[in-house]
């Protein structure tokens, strides 16, 4: 129940955030609609639109809305002639129509058009699961002749990265973990889709000072939570955000990095992703994309990442990387895995490829472990023979053979991937809710990457430790121990280069960026360091105390590791194409979940009230012994004496009077209680209560 | 003058008895106990806060380390050599029981003044064979119960910076009472810039250095024998200035390039004046600004500052014949609304209480006073147990025993207060008759 509480709270905040990130943007969601549909009537050039959008539509297999219509049905109202002339002209125009939409080959006349590629990269996974990898690639030119317009590339993107002068951007939204184990560490589809659950965001901007830098941060938060309709607006505190050097990315300080291990993603999120892809999940290889066969999978990663410079414009990535369990293990087909099937590209795509990835491993050990029905449209391999892959062109397929891909497994093989130099895993230790330590350890995946170690005694294996710590585990960097193999180590020994950003209470997060260098025979090494745990004020605890706080995934980079396929140049694939840069193998540990004490959240008002008692006690008592007079009070006793015994004899005589039965005064009792209904008091109530009721009458009034 | 028969084996046995804990602690673990190390005195902090400076950066960077720059070269370099085989902060240890040690030498010390100037006043008072007289030195009292005192020990164990504080309090007090300018300059300097409170020990150390040590009220004797001198003050005043200088010279020097004063004071004084820190103390104030709504905190921040501020005028009016206990009843009120109060504060009055021994012999609830403070000793860690370790217990627990804390503390410092004033009247009454 309680975290549905949280949940609710933040959708809330999401949604105002959504309203005013909107409101930044400029609306370009409303708008992009129809940029859509119009685009490529505009694309053919802007006369005669109304023709060319029944043209269009007529190319693209879609039915004829009632507007079309009814234009034609006034065109025909006209004379025969100007119908005449209409229709040669129709005939001149459809030509450009032809060459943009219809075949791949482009049109050389414009030099620089915005593009658009789809892909899917099918994967069996060792553990007979399968990834689906959807790849949208969109592409704006960096002058555009059509001004702020744009024909396929989102528009609300374009104009936040013409706002805040984004350099390169990646988000990530992600649910469960990359099984770095058994589904690979070290080939570029997994260094690049290892992402740690729930949302990522980092950025480089080119904007010179800090300041602003930090309050481009900000609002760029707001937007991408008013266009991805999640909680991303809790980036904007500094408490949660970080500018690492060189532990994430090499930069000049102009990086923000920011994680929220416990943001929940769902169709809400997928949704106005959709809506950045021209054809959406209408046609095309989104169209596979049925929600309750994607969101049933083990691992889920929703990615944008976009790039812009003077050169290539601006270039975003969607991807999708699914991980999914069919129903048969040894036999699957696209058609069971998604529940659709799919029937043609999307008419605004330039390329729509379908590609089948089979690990070297799973061919190389014996050919006949997986068997592939349907025919591919080409076959190649790497270059170091690391995979295979099988190309299919969406393009020959449609309504009547749709693109189905059926796989079986022959032989059940328990088989791993590409592993990393060395596994990492994080965790906490000891107990209690007062401090406690994080270790991260590393153990070598030796067998897995043969070749690459050779134990004399000058081989070092780097890795580069990044780690953002909440400021309410407050970390004693003086503590921090690496044992090798068992061993405790000096620091200075195995620290080639430290950089560590303490936190600050309230203000910021700690971040600590580390490049260790580990001997290449080693077989295991661990980090320990000890934290306190903070204690909040009651407003800063979410909703579910008790569930405790999560630590967002620590970053293990191997820089002397490079992940890149290099296949042969006849594929002309944005995917294919991506997997040639040198990227550095990486894998995110786990998020850690630090329980935090809770003071008694129904206190407020009694803890305010004892200890003011406390010191109204102190004050009162120490005014009342440094003002008392003895002389004085003696003086006033003697008096008193004479006039009146003491109070016990008082007492005394009282109840021996009543023990008696005599009533004392009983002659004054009854006259002191004869005047209490008199009528001066009648009066004095009845005055106070006309007034009560007068004041009462005029205060409503007024 | 009269001695207290084996002052110096009991003494000793004290160091010995804590050199013993140091070299076998078993695992008492006592530095990571809220009630011994504050925020503001853990030597964990301290080690960060040394290891940050070493490797170029602020030690104020980040919220770990709040103490004084100077502390990090004499202390860093004792923390940062960790031997295999001993303790933790074993060398620190040793230099704590060395100014424990100290420290009780000099209240002994000031006891002696203070008993001196008692003997001279009673026979100008023409006082002895009308009362009991005491008879033994209290100095010596005071001294050893400072060394015995639980807490005391405790404190000196639990590796923060409390004795050194301690010290420097002792310093300003036996200083004034002998009428050291300079010493107590120093003292008052050093103990200022350690932790702040004590600077309103400044009326106090005035009236110790204008008047002298402790006496009856001046209205009893006939002619005043104790003018008001001026020239020790301005000496004190021109000493302090000397020292503050060379405190921030110090600093500045120490803080060169990373940071500098303006962080220091923000770090420090900034950080006890705004109880930023709500980690559990055996104080109130932790929990109060965790539960108090955020619109009040300034509010409540102004109103329990100056709650400390408010009695020291009415205090030095009544007390003002009596400037050493002044500076008793001062820290005992410091200790009881700190911001990070932790039993060293405690360790600190009750070894100053024995100097007034024979003055406070009729005071009120004492039985109470010693079952209390033993109680709170020993339920509070229990609560705390609870909440944190086992998660059985509640915060409320620990509060409890904070505000029981409280209480003990102010039924102390207002009875000692009371029947030191009850016995000036006695002795304005013997004087009378």
């Amino acid at each position: 129940m309680g975290g549905e509480g949280t949940r609710m709270r933040r959708r809330g905040e999401a949604g105002e955030a959504r309203e005013r990130g909107e409101a930044r943007v400029g609306g370009g969601d409303h708008v992009r609609g129809g940029e859509v549909r119009g685009n490529i009537g505009e694309s053919c050039g802007n006369i005669g639109a109304r023709w060319n959008e029944i043209l269009c539509s007529l190319f693209h297999g879609e039915r004829f809305t009632s507007r079309p219509l009814t234009g034609e049905g006034v065109m025909a109202s006209h004379t025969f002639l100007s119908l005449l002339v209409l229709y040669l002209y129709s005939f001149h125009l459809a030509r450009p129509i032809h060459c943009s939409v219809g075949s791949n080959g482009f049109d050389t006349t414009s030099v620089l058009k915005e593009e658009f590629s789809e892909e899917l990269l099918l994967k069996p996974l060792p553990d007979y699961k399968v990834l689906a990898h959807f790849h949208f690639t969109s592409t704006s030119p960096p002058s555009s002749s059509n001004g702020k317009h744009h024909h396929l590339f989102p528009k609300s993107i374009a104009q936040l990265v013409k706002k805040y002068k984004i350099r390169e951007l990646e988000l990530s939204f992600t649910q469960g973990r990359w099984n770095y184990d058994r589904w690979g560490a070290s080939d570029p589809l997994s260094t690049a889709n290892g992402k740690p659950p729930g949302v990522e965001l980092w950025a480089l901007f080119d904007i010179p000072t800090k300041e602003e830098i930090d309050a481009t941060w900000r609002n760029l938060t707001h937007s991408l939570s008013g266009l991805f309709c999640a909680s991303i607006n809790f980036l904007e505190s500094p408490t949660s955000y970080s500018a690492p050097l060189w532990g994430f990315l090499p930069n000049n300080g102009d990086l923000r990095y920011g994680a929220l291990p416990r943001e929940a993603i769902c169709t809400e999120n997928l949704t106005p992703w959709l809506k950045l892809l021209p054809c959406r999940d209408k046609a095309g290889i989104a169209s596979l994309l049925d929600r309750p066969s994607i969101y049933r999978g083990h691992y889920h990663s929703q990615r944008l990442k976009l790039r812009s410079d003077g050169l290539n414009g601006i270039v975003i990535e969607q991807t999708l990387s699914v991980v999914l369990q069919p129903i048969d293990r040894t036999s699957w087909s696209m058609h069971q895995l998604f529940k659709k099937s799919l029937t043609g590209k999307c008419a605004l795509a330039k390329s729509s490829k379908v590609f089948l990835e089979i690990e070297g491993s799973l061919v190389s050990q014996n050919e006949n472990i997986l068997e592939l029905v349907g025919e591919a449209d080409m076959v190649t391999n790497d270059q170091h023979d690391h995979s295979t892959i099988y190309q299919y062109n969406v393009e020959r397929y449609s309504e009547h053979e749709a693109l189905d891909i059926r796989v079986n497994w022959k032989k059940l093989l328990q088989v791993s991937f590409l592993q990393a130099p060395l596994h990492a895993s994080r965790f906490l230790m000891g107990s209690g809710n007062e401090r406690g330590s994080i270790a991260i350890s590393l153990q070598s995946a030796r067998n897995s990457t043969k070749g690459l170690y050779d134990n004399s005694k000058n081989c070092f294996t780097r890795v580069v430790i990044f780690q953002v710590v909440p400021w309410y585990v407050k970390v004693y960097y003086h503590t921090l121990r690496i044992y090798v193999d068992g061993a405790i180590r000096n620091t200075k020994d195995v620290v080639e280069k430290i950089n560590v950003t303490p936190s600050e209470d309230k203000v910021s997060p700690g971040t600590l960026e580390m490049m260790l260098q580990f001997p290449c025979g080693m077989m295991s090494a661990a980090l320990t360091l000890d934290f306190d745990k903070g204690f909040l004020h009651i407003d800063e605890y979410p909703p579910d105390a008790n569930q405790g706080f999560d630590i967002p995934s620590a970053l293990v980079s191997f820089p002397d590791f490079i992940s890149r396929r290099i296949y042969p140049d006849s594929i002309s694939s944005p995917l294919l194409q991506s997997y040639k840069g040198r990227n550095i193998v990486k894998s995110y540990t786990e998020v850690l979940l630090v329980p935090l004490t809770t003071p008694d959240f129904s206190m407020p008002y009694n803890v305010i009230t004892f200890t003011c008692t406390v010191l109204a006690l102190y004050f009162g008592s120490m005014v009342n012994v440094l003002r008392r007079r003895v002389s004085e009070e003696e003086r006033l006793a003697k008096s008193k004496d004479k006039r009146r015994p003491g109070l016990i004899p008082l007492l005394i005589s009282k109840i021996s009077n009543k023990v008696r039965g005599i009533k004392e005064d009983s002659a004054n009792q009854s006259q002191s209680s004869q005047p209490i209904l008199g009528p001066k008091v009648v009066f004095k109530v009845v005055l106070i209560a006309l007034i009560a009721v007068l004041g009462h009458y005029f205060l409503n009034t007024s | 003058m009269p001695e207290l028969r084996r002052y110096w084996p009991i003494a000793a046995a004290a160091v010995v008895f804590r050199l013993a804990l140091v070299l076998f602690p078993g695992d008492l673990n006592l530095g990571s106990r809220p009630e011994v190390a504050t925020p503001l005195s853990s030597l964990r902090r301290l080690a960060e806060g040394y290891w940050l400076k070493q490797s170029s950066l602020s030690p104020y960077a980040g919220s770990m380390y709040h103490g004084s720059p100077l502390l990090l070269p004499i202390l860093g370099p004792l923390i940062a050599n960790r031997t295999e085989g001993r303790p933790m902060y074993f060398y620190c240890s040793f230099l704590f029981v060395i100014v424990d040690f100290i420290s009780a030498i000099l209240i002994r010390a000031t006891g002696r003044k203070l008993f001196i100037s008692n003997q001279q006043n009673n026979k100008s008072l023409k006082l002895p064979g009308k009362i009991n007289l005491a008879k033994e030195n209290a100095g010596d009292v005071a001294s050893l119960i400072y060394l015995w005192n639980p807490l005391t020990i405790v404190t000196c164990l639990g590796s923060c910076t409390t004795p050194i504080d301690n010290l420097m309090v002792i310093l300003t007090i036996y200083g004034a009472c002998s009428g050291v300018a300079p010493l107590a300059a120093f003292g008052y300097v050093m103990a200022t810039h350690l932790s702040l409170y004590p600077a309103i020990l400044i009326i106090p150390v005035v009236l110790l250095l204008g008047h002298g040590p402790d006496a009856p009220p001046s209205k009893l004797f006939e002619r005043n024998i104790r003018p008001f001198s001026w020239k020790p003050i301005i000496y004190f005043v021109v000493w302090t200035l000397i020292w503050t200088c060379h405190v921030f010279l110090l600093c500045s020097i120490s803080l060169k390039g990373v940071g500098g004063l303006h962080e220091m004071f923000r770090k420090t004084y900034g950080f006890t004046l705004k109880v930023e820190d709500l980690s559990p103390n055996i104080g109130v104030l932790w929990y109060f600004f965790a539960e108090v709504f955020e619109f009040f905190r300034d509010f409540f921040l102004i109103v329990f500052h100056v709650n400390i501020l408010f009695m020291l005028l009415p205090l030095a009016i009544r007390l003002k014949h009596r400037p050493c206990f002044l500076a008793f009843v001062y820290i005992a009120i410091v200790a009881m609304l700190k911001s990070y109060p932790s039993v060293g504060d405690s360790a600190l009055y009750l070894g100053l209480l024995g100097l007034f021994a024979s003055e406070l012999a009729d005071m009120q609830f004492s039985f109470f006073l010693f079952f209390g403070y033993i109680g709170v000793t020993l339920l509070s860690p229990v609560m705390h147990n609870l909440w944190i370790w086992r998660g059985t217990g509640n915060s409320n627990f620990y509060f409890a025993t904070g505000l029981a804390y409280a209480c003990l503390q102010t039924v102390l410092v207002v009875e000692s207060v009371s029947s030191m004033l009850k016995h000036d009247r006695m002795l304005k009454k013997l004087v009378s008759v």
